[in-house]
Parts: C-alpha cells; sequence; structure tokens
C-alpha cells in the first residue's frame, strides 16, 4: 500500500495524524467522484503545513473531513492520538473547540445578523466556558489587530472584508484551538489586506504556537507562511517536502507544471515554456495509473500500467512519481532560491 | 509610436443616496497601434469601470466626462448606431467569466459567426469555415464538433477559450481583457496567457489587460499604469515601473507580494489602513495610508506629471528617491 508516511516521521507525536484518507461524493445518477484517495499526512505541533493544488483536486474535502465537518468514507484521522473517525457526537463537539477553520469568503461565512462581539463569543457560549466572556472576546479582537469599541457592535456588512477576516480568526482563536485549518483563507483579499492578513497568521502562530493547515492555490503564499508543502493532484498527494525542497528541488513533474505556471511579479525573469499539457481529468472516471499521465511530459507506458505510490526519495521529501528529478528548464526556480538552501530540514 | 487610442480626462462616477461616487477620476491614458499596456489595481481602484466606459457597458445611473479618442472620432459621443459598427470589429473585449458572458442557450459556433456575418460581408458557410479555423487556432480539439456544443459542455478554460475566440472572430485592432484568467487555475491561466501573447504579436493588435495581479502584467505587457481611487497614479514601461517605482503606492503593492524564494516565515511588507472611499475624494487619495504624505498631500491632489526619458510618470508630491530633497518646501501651503 502507500507509503506509511506517519512512521518515518520523528519521534514525539504528531498533533494530527491521517492515515489512508478517502473521501467520495455521490453524484445524482450514481456516478461517485473521488474527492480523497488514500491520503496520509502528518502535523508536529507548532509546524504549518501547506497544501497546494488546482480546483477539483480535494483540497477542501480533506480540510473538510479531518473536523469531520463531513465524516471521511474510510482512514483514520487522529488528534493527539484520539481517533475522530466514529467518535460519538458529545465528545466532538468537545473536540471542536481544539480544531477551527477560517473559509475562503470572511462575510459569507459571519452571521449577518449579528454583531462582532456576539459572533466571536458564540464559541464559548457552545461550549459552555464560563461568563462573563466580554473581557476574553475584546482581548481577542485586540489580539488580531481590531478596536473592540470601534468595531465589537458592528454587524459583517459594516466591516471591510480584511477586517471581515479579522473576526473570522478572532473567532477561532477565542477558543484557543491546537489546530487551524486555513481553507484558501486570503485568496478573495486585495494584495495590500492579504500581507496584513499572512502576517497577522504569523505573529499568531508565533506567539500563540498554533499548528496550521493552510490550504491554498497560490504557491507565493504557501512559500511565505509554510515549513513543510504537500502538492495535490486529483485527489492524491503527489508531493510532499520541506518548503524548500518543494520550491528550490522540486521532483515530481506536476510541481514543476505549477512553479512554471506562477506568474511572477518581475518582468526579468524570462516565461520558461510550460511543459504541462491539457486540462486536469475528471475526477470522477480517472486515468488509470497516475492520474497525472495524461498531462505530463514525462509519462510512459509504465505510468499508465502501475499507480506510483508515495515514496520517500530523500530525508523528508517524498515523490509519487516513476520518473521523478528535476528538469532543465527551471533557472526562474534556482534564480529566486539561491542562498536559501542554509534553512532546509 | 502612432496613439490608436486616446483618453483624455475621462471621468466616470455614479450617483448614489450617499453623494457622488467618483469611479474614475479624470484619467488620461493612450494605447500604442501592436502594443500591450497592462492596467492594475486593487477591487475598487476603477480599472474595470474604465473599461467598461471606453465600451460604453456602464449601468443606467453612470455619469461620463472627457474624450475615447479612436481614429479621429470620440466613442463617448458617437451615436450608438456607429458606435456599434467599431465594436466587435475593431475593439474587442475579454471578461472574467466566460459563463455569463457567453449565451448558454446559443450554440458555440453561432457565438462564433453572429459578429462575422455582421461586420464581414460573408457567407454563413465561410463563417463557419473561419470560426472553426479560429478555434482550432486556440487550441480547442475537435473544433467542428465543439462549433455544434453548448458553452455548458465547456471547461472553465475551455470556455475562456471560446470568448477569446469571439473576441477575435472579426480580427480587431483592440483587444480589451479584463481580468480574463481571474477565474482559472493557475497552469490554464498560464495557457490562456501565453495564447493571447502569441495571437497579440501574430496579428500585430493592441491589448489593454486589466487585472489585480502584478504577476500577470510582468512578463506580457510593454507599458504599465497602476490605478488606485479611480486614479492613475503611476504609468511608464511595465520594466521601468516594476525597477523603480516612484510613487509609493506602486512601490508599497511591490513590497507587499509574496515571492517565490522568500525566506521561510519572514514577514511580508504591508500598507497600513484600508483602501479609499471614493466619495468627495480630497487632496492625494494614497495620502491616508502613505509614510510620506504630509499636509500638501492631504490638501492638493498631485497630477500625473510629464514623462521623464523613461517615459514614466507619477502622480506624486513626494516620489521615491526625491523624498528627502522635496520636504522642505512642503507643508507651506495651508
Amino acid at each position: 500500500m502507500s507509503a506509511d508516511v506517519a512512521s518515518l516521521e520523528p519521534e514525539a507525536r504528531p498533533l494530527l495524524e491521517v492515515e489512508h484518507l478517502v473521501v467520495e461524493h455521490h453524484l445524482p445518477g450514481g456516478a461517485r467522484v473521488h474527492a480523497v484517495s488514500d491520503v496520509s499526512l502528518t502535523l508536529q505541533r507548532g509546524e504549518t503545513l501547506g497544501l497546494v493544488g488546482e480546483s477539483g483536486c480535494g483540497k477542501s474535502s480533506i480540510a473538510r473531513s479531518i473536523l469531520m465537518l463531513r465524516p471521511p468514507n474510510s482512514g483514520s484521522v487522529r488528534l493527539n492520538g484520539e481517533e475522530l473517525v466514529g467518535i460519538g457526537p458529545a465528545r466532538l463537539r468537545e473536540l471542536r473547540s481544539q480544531m477551527l477553520i477560517i473559509f475562503q469568503d470572511p462575510i459569507s461565512s459571519l452571521n449577518p445578523r449579528r454583531t462582532v462581539r456576539s459572533i466571536v463569543a458564540e464559541g464559548l457560549v457552545i461550549q459552555g466556558r464560563p461568563l462573563p466572556h466580554k473581557e476574553l472576546v475584546d482581548q481577542t479582537l485586540r489580539d488580531v489587530g481590531l478596536d473592540p469599541d470601534a468595531v465589537g457592535g458592528r454587524r459583517p456588512h459594516e466591516l471591510s472584508g480584511g477586517q471581515c477576516q479579522r473576526v473570522a480568526i478572532a473567532r477561532a482563536l477565542v477558543l484557543q484551538p491546537a489546530l487551524l485549518v486555513c481553507d484558501e483563507a486570503v485568496s478573495a483579499l486585495d494584495v495590500s489586506v492579504r500581507a496584513q492578513i499572512l502576517n497577522l497568521l504569523e505573529d499568531l502562530r508565533e506567539r500563540l504556537g498554533l499548528t496550521l493547515l493552510f490550504i491554498s492555490h497560490d504557491l507565493a503564499v504557501v512559500n511565505a507562511v509554510s515549513d513543510r508543502v504537500a502538492i495535490m493532484y486529483l485527489g492524491k498527494i503527489c508531493e510532499l517536502a520541506p518548503v524548500d525542497a518543494i520550491y528550490g528541488d522540486p521532483q515530481h513533474p506536476y510541481t514543476h507544471g505549477l512553479l512554471e505556471a506562477i506568474p511572477q511579479p518581475d518582468p526579468d525573469i524570462p516565461l520558461a515554456p510550460l511543459e504541462l499539457v491539457g486540462e486536469t481529468a475528471s475526477p470522477i472516471d480517472p486515468p488509470s495509473g497516475c492520474r497525472f499521465r495524461t498531462r505530463c511530459p514525462r509519462a510512459e507506458a509504465l505510468c499508465a500500467a502501475d499507480e506510483p505510490l508515495l515514496r520517500p526519495l530523500t530525508d523528508g521529501h517524498y515523490v509519487a512519481c516513476h520518473f521523478p528529478g528535476p528538469t532543465h528548464s527551471f533557472s526562474m526556480i534556482q534564480t529566486g532560491t539561491t542562498g536559501d538552501d542554509s534553512t532546509g530540514a | 509610436m502612432s496613439p490608436l487610442l486616446q483618453l483624455r480626462g475621462v471621468s466616470t462616477w455614479f450617483e448614489t443616496p450617499a453623494g457622488a461616487v467618483r469611479a474614475v477620476d479624470d484619467v488620461d491614458l493612450t494605447l500604442v497601434a501592436g502594443r500591450s499596456l497592462g492596467l492594475v489595481g486593487e477591487s475598487g481602484s476603477g480599472k474595470s469601470v474604465l473599461s467598461r466606459t471606453i465600451m460604453r457597458l456602464l449601468p443606467p445611473n453612470a455619469k461620463v466626462s472627457g474624450e475615447v479618442i479612436f481614429e479621429g472620432r470620440n466613442l463617448l459621443s458617437l451615436p450608438r448606431r456607429e458606435a456599434r459598427r467599431l465594436w466587435g470589429a475593431e475593439i474587442s473585449m475579454v471578461f472574467q467569466d466566460p459563463m455569463t458572458s457567453l449565451n448558454p442557450v446559443v450554440r458555440v459556433g453561432r457565438q462564433l459567426t453572429e459578429s462575422m456575418r455582421l461586420h464581414l460581408d460573408i457567407t454563413r458557410r465561410e463563417a463557419q469555415r473561419q470560426a472553426q479555423d479560429l478555434l482550432a487556432q486556440l487550441g480547442i480539439p475537435e473544433p467542428g464538433r465543439r462549433m455544434r456544443g453548448y458553452p455548458h459542455e465547456l471547461s472553465g478554460g475551455m470556455r475562456q477559450r471560446v470568448s477569446i475566440a469571439a473576441a477575435l472572430a472579426c480580427s480587431p485592432q483592440i483587444l480589451i481583457a479584463d481580468e480574463p484568467t481571474t477565474a482559472l487555475d493557475v497552469t490554464i491561466q498560464r495557457q490562456i496567457l501565453d495564447l493571447l501573447g502569441r495571437l497579440r504579436a501574430d496579428r500585430g493588435m493592441a491589448m489593454m489587460l486589466i487585472t489585480h495581479d502584478l504577476g500577470v502584467v510582468a512578463g506580457r505587457t510593454d507599458d504599465l499604469a497602476v490605478m488606485y481611487g479611480g486614479r492613475i497614479v503611476e504609468s511608464g514601461p511595465t520594466k521601468v515601473l516594476f525597477r523603480t517605482p516612484r510613487h509609493p503606492y506602486t512601490a508599497a503593492l511591490l513590497a507587499s507580494l509574496p515571492r517565490i524564494g522568500a525566506r521561510k516565515h519572514a514577514r511580508l511588507e504591508t500598507i497600513p489602513g484600508l483602501p479609499p472611499t471614493v466619495i468627495d475624494p480630497r487632496g492625494c487619495c494614497f495620502a491616508p495610508r502613505c509614510q510620506y504624505a504630509t499636509t500638501e498631500c492631504q490638501q492638493e491632489e498631485p497630477m500625473l506629471g510629464e514623462p521623464d526619458e523613461s517615459g514614466q510618470r507619477f502622480a506624486c508630491f513626494h516620489p521615491i528617491d526625491a523624498v528627502t530633497s522635496v520636504t522642505a518646501g512642503a507643508g507651506g501651503e495651508q
């Protein structure tokens, strides 16, 4: 079966262990979408794992099933060693305060009829935390850079997108979670506001020792916040490595393609020809063998016959490819990372 | 370097109960034949309203002043009947969301041939042949079959290719692309941008590429204009603006981008505060967020200066590099 990633990690017990996770969605007419197919990953305490992929690759399905918002079809999810799959609703509710999520659209994820203070306090009420909540709520609002006296009594529509995202972060942090899942949390924000929110998340992570699962389609943003990065394609992880290895020494042809495709904000970086052809295959009827082979410049007969498993290439660098390796047309990444290798794990 | 499309003092505002919202404020802009111009700005900067002003696609409560000159005629005051001869034939537009810009109940083929039959004096059969060639050029597999299908049968990337084909069907001189790849995945975005670049070069077409993403315009446009609060705050050759931004907003925007290869967990530069409201603006609209702002900036609106030898223009009293020398004279005007 696929490589047992958990057993290869450092000795300390990880905060989150996901093993052989499978999520399938049923479509009308009986077809099934294989959103997540046999994914295993771990998160160490205080670590940020970036999860990258294009739309439909299953990254949001992973987030939702880790949090049991949509329990997986099979597989195991352990938080602090405690199995979450099949857990009773009462215990799950207790554990919910340990693992929280921030969504992409801050405005639609906040109740429009409630004030900022009551939105942030709601988790405390549900968890039955002792009253009064006001002081804790106000302190948390200050922690995310909002003035509780100015915005505490307002409703979401009176705030900007960036302020709403701060409220969503405060709502999660007030419960002092161990794990924070950010599902495209900065994708809807303008550049100048996005930088503010990314810095805020970094400050909070450092101060509170948060563990982050950071899901994004934006490789530049993931580069800025992650310790390790997992690249997903059609429901599977195709490469998982420390951030410097992913960007400096990518091995999977899909990772190469993604990095080549990033629009770089520097007119002096030459546009390398894109090796990646075509579009993502259907998750309803994924290709045999390697799911990426229909777009892969390196695909051979073996790739259609045999599915490549995620296996360690070097310490901590996992690749699911029969023909992993660097590519020659990679000058732009090399210029971007010179001198950065010292930070590698 | 002949100007193909010239915007002179273009302003667009909307009457609202809260007052007039000035979405585009006194914009001068020139699109040169065969060149590509990037127009960047954050949401609310007025970049999309500007493109819709050029195409006269504004809602009825919009008011417009100024001139948009194309081949000696002002597009804003041209009678609709005459303007219609230019839209699609000489000036075309590609929108962000191809699902809403294509008609869902009309076959792909007819959406392509409609404007050809209208503008080019050709037979249905000839139009169909040309449309099929165009789809093939745009990398659409089985173009003949696709012509008989409907937009919903296509993926997002393929739909955008079709809407680009529809825009190019009559070989326009100018293509305005408003966030053409924002709704697409990064690998598909790359394919579409490469395609637009290739078609533009092959046809010698001028293109205005409107985007919020500085990465999209960096390697793909000759010139660049940066919008903020409805105004153009800086313009010039793309390479010059990226290398030596003079306006503090352009510089701050570039510094706030996360970059590939940056140090792990490094903090980004930020721009404090929020984007401006464009109701009753006074002074420089960036002044409240600008670290170099003085009283002068709050009182008086800086105009876009004359281009320097590299072609760069900026609207700022205290541009980067010149800050120290200018501050002495500031603050005196009350």
